[in-house]
């Protein structure tokens, strides 16, 4: 068995809009323990933070482990302006959380809104691999905004795109979609949504009333991703859960959303900081500095300048 | 050396103080408290060990340090000779020296300490892991590979003790750790001030040069389990010393508001993450201005004072039952008072209050008085009727310990005990053959050098098991009356069966 790769190079990237991009890394072993709904925690640089980010996608042929980022703070801004094909991270560790169970529901709706289209992906295809009808329901604020519509297409029985400004499929969000799909659909027993907390949140009061399982995976604001530190606890009905090592799949029923909303702010002033500092800095030097060579995949133009 | 005995006469009276930075000043800076002996106050100290027969202070240290002999050598001014006894049982003389509960170990059973103050053991052993960092010696055995291979899971204490003694008897060892740089709560958790990182660092090197492999970023049980430790990665023994790590709250209303979290996540992000130097490194931590810790353990100190130094302008320490309970060390009490931090003993925390917009402003806290005593024979805290009282605060942290990593639990077949830690024998060898564990994961939150300890056990058994010759094993009486192997209802001569 090959040793833990310590290298982490980014082989392949790809930018789906100016704030949504791919990267795929190298990490055999990862890429062979990985199942749907783990997650990483990612430091792309030695002053970095450690950032979790749930798995989008997984190769174990090829070996490598593929992250969906959308540049919303500090560190997924210039790692968005840094990450090259060649290079490599810092340090990755993963896989973490326990992996999403995939029961043998006859019908299953996946649920996307935004970046959670992309780590619901692997829980489709498994439903799919199971046996399971799939629908898909993926939404996006416009239509310049969609990726991977083929491959959901490829694993879905059904695919419902929104788009809040209906440039492309059903005007509305996700919630609508999904409400359309329960409609065609009475024998649906199970919905897996992954979003912005105020999505999953939309899909779970969705579904309370016809009581059909909805899980839900969060991504509260993360140190070690072991267990450790306690900064991911999450109210879940009446008991206080650590997404990082209990989740982070929970039943969306029992979550406190407005909890986890509340939590996840709760650095907001110093990520602004940070995110200021950064950006005055990408002004300072982006107009003399000669960008660096970008892969032939890397066809984004610059927008951090 | 003078050839007259000493006696406790004779020797110097006074224990040698250690320069330690102006309490006001170290408030405000990560750099150590205690600066630690020269070569000449290290010599004094060292003469005011008697030499005694009986060597309480040896029973005393978890790991058995010859501890006349190596004071011996000090006081002989062959100070590489010191280093060479410590380091013959205690690979990390720098972190023990600083981080062991001394008083209630070697110093607290001292025989000069019967009648004066005992002898500085735990700044002597720091003086000298401190030279052999600056002079860049090693106990570099000659090491015999044997073409075992050995993983060690958690590069903390416990595992680093372990890997020590694997390497040392040949094994080819790898220690994973989770975290992208190993030490554990070494690491994390202890502060600068306490114990600098890069003395973890100068430690961790001296593993590596005794061929000790550290892989981070490595999530055992989900990267690969145990059991494909032992079969596909061909392990021959695994070690678990992952530490308890899972952190207790208190079920009080407020505690998911900003500015309340747990002593871990705020030392790990000040003291591994750096978030002290923020924004020159990118993991935030909005300290707050007045600071509420409730718990009196060390680490609850720990946090206190990383409070004061990351700008606190009030720092109170909140605990349930008197200062003679608490469970901190009596020096890191002394020192955080010094540094201006406010005890409030019998006080246990109620609710935490918000401010409106999603953080603390005040702590609600109740007086307690002590009652009969519990379980752990300490009086247990019963609260006092009507005796609320109110301090504002902006941020409150949880420092009452821990609960079980459910990680391993999760993905494998270890027997786990009724709390949640792995199971052991008292070789700490788990419920799967060939896999032992030890430290926190095992006891529940402990010392450094308790961690330590169980990983030296750990690794003498797992040399037994793998037929290793055990160059520290002798034979002797055990707590089961076993002597030379025999046991005690075998003692006389006519019991013994020869043949």
């Amino acid at each position: 068995m090959d040793l833990p790769a310590t290298s982490y190079r980014i082989v392949r990237r790809e930018d789906f809009s100016d704030v949504t991009y791919l990267l795929e890394f190298e990490h055999p072993m990862m890429a062979r323990a990985a199942k749907p709904g783990q997650f990483v925690i990612v430091m792309p640089d030695e002053h970095g933070e450690r950032i979790p980010l749930t798995i989008a996608d997984y190769d174990r042929d090829k070996g490598t482990i593929t992250l969906v980022i959308q540049a919303v703070g500090k560190t997924t801004k210039a790692m968005q302006r840094d990450c090259r094909v060649g290079q490599s991270l810092h340090a990755v560790v993963g896989p973490m959380g326990i992996p999403s169970h995939i029961g043998k529901p006859k019908c299953v709706v996946c649920v996307g809104g935004g970046l959670g289209v992309a780590p619901v992906f692997p829980q489709a295809r498994a439903y799919h691999e199971q046996g399971a009808k799939v629908i898909g329901v993926i939404g996006f604020r416009n239509r310049d905004l969609i990726f991977w519509q083929d491959k959901f297409a490829g694993v879905c029985d059904e695919l419902i795109v929104c788009t809040d400004d209906g440039s492309a499929g059903v005007k509305g969000r996700v919630t609508d979609g999904l409400r359309q799909a329960l409609e065609r659909h009475p024998e649906v027993d199970e919905v897996v949504a992954i979003g912005p907390p105020v999505m999953m949140k939309g899909c779970a009061e969705v579904t309370r009333p016809l009581g059909i399982k909805t899980m839900v995976s969060l991504n509260p604001v993360m140190v070690d991703g072991t267990g450790m530190c306690g900064g991911c606890r999450v109210k879940i009905g009446e008991q206080v859960r650590f997404a990082c090592v209990d989740g982070p799949d929970f039943d969306g029923h029992q979550v406190d959303f407005e909890d986890l909303m509340a939590r996840l702010v709760r650095f907001r002033r110093a990520e602004t900081e940070s995110l200021e500092r950064f950006q005055e800095s990408c002004r300072l030097r982006a107009p003399a500095e000669e960008r660096p060579v970008a892969s032939p995949l890397d066809d984004r133009p610059g927008t951090d300048v | 050396m003078a050839a007259r005995k000493k006696t406790i006469r004779t020797i110097p009276q006074e224990r040698t103080p250690c320069a330690e930075q102006d309490p006001m000043v170290r408030a405000r800076n990560f750099d150590e408290v205690a600066l630690g002996y020269g070569p000449a106050e290290a010599q004094r100290e060292a003469d005011r060990c008697l030499q005694c027969a009986d060597e309480p202070c040896v029973r005393g240290c978890p790991v058995g340090i010859d501890i006349p002999g190596f004071i011996k050598k000090i006081a002989e001014k062959h100070l590489q000779g010191a280093y060479d006894i410590i380091t013959d049982t205690n690979l990390l003389p720098s972190v023990c020296g600083r981080v062991c509960p001394q008083e209630n170990q070697c110093e607290g059973v001292c025989t000069v300490g019967d009648t004066l103050e005992p002898v500085a053991i735990g700044r002597l052993e720091r003086f000298v892991g401190d030279t052999a960092i600056r002079e860049g010696w090693a106990n570099a055995p000659y090491i015999e590979a044997n073409g075992l291979k050995v993983g060690i899971v958690g590069a903390g204490p416990a595992g680093m003790a372990c890997a020590a003694d694997m390497a040392k008897a040949g094994c080819q060892v790898t220690v994973y750790e989770a975290f992208h740089e190993p030490g554990g709560v070494l690491k994390y958790g202890i502060p600068d001030f306490r114990l600098p990182n890069t003395v973890v660092d100068a430690e961790i090197r001296k593993l590596e040069q005794l061929g000790v492999r550290f892989e981070c970023n490595t999530l055992v049980g989900r990267l690969f389990t145990i059991e494909q430790m032992l079969g596909e990665m061909d392990f021959a023994a695994v070690f678990i010393g992952t530490g308890a790590g899972y952190p207790s709250f208190m079920g009080i209303p407020g505690e998911s508001l900003g500015g309340v979290l747990s002593a871990n996540e705020l030392l790990t992000r000040c003291n591994l993450m750096r978030a002290r130097d923020f924004p020159n490194y990118d993991t935030p931590l909005q300290p707050g201005k007045h600071v509420a810790v409730i718990g009196a353990g060390n680490t609850a100190m720990d946090a206190l004072r990383v409070s004061l130094r990351l700008g606190a302008e009030s720092v109170h320490c909140i605990y349930r039952r008197s200062r003679d309970e608490a469970p901190a060390r009596a020096e890191e009490i002394h020192h955080a008072g010094q540094e201006g931090v406010q005890f409030h003993w019998l006080s246990s925390p109620v609710e935490i209050l918000p401010d409106g917009a999603g953080s603390v402003r005040a702590l609600r806290c109740v007086k307690m008085e002590l009652g009969e005593p519990d379980a752990s024979g300490r009086r247990r805290p019963v609260t006092v009727p009507n005796s609320e009282f109110e301090f504002e605060c902006d941020s409150v942290v949880f420092a009452i310990g821990t609960n079980a990593n459910p990680i391993l639990g999760q993905t494998s077949k270890l027997a786990l005990d009724k709390r949640g830690y792995i199971a052991t024998d008292e070789e700490l060898r788990t419920s799967m053959v060939g896999v032992w564990a030890g430290g926190d994961i095992v006891t529940g939150a402990a010392t450094v050098i308790q961690a330590m300890g169980a990983g030296r056990r750990a690794a003498r058994s797992m040399k037994a098991w793998l037929g290793l010759r055990d160059s520290d094993a002798v034979y002797g009486e055990d707590a089961s009356g076993t002597l030379f192997g025999i046991p005690r209802a075998e003692h006389g001569p006519a019991l013994l069966r020869l043949g």
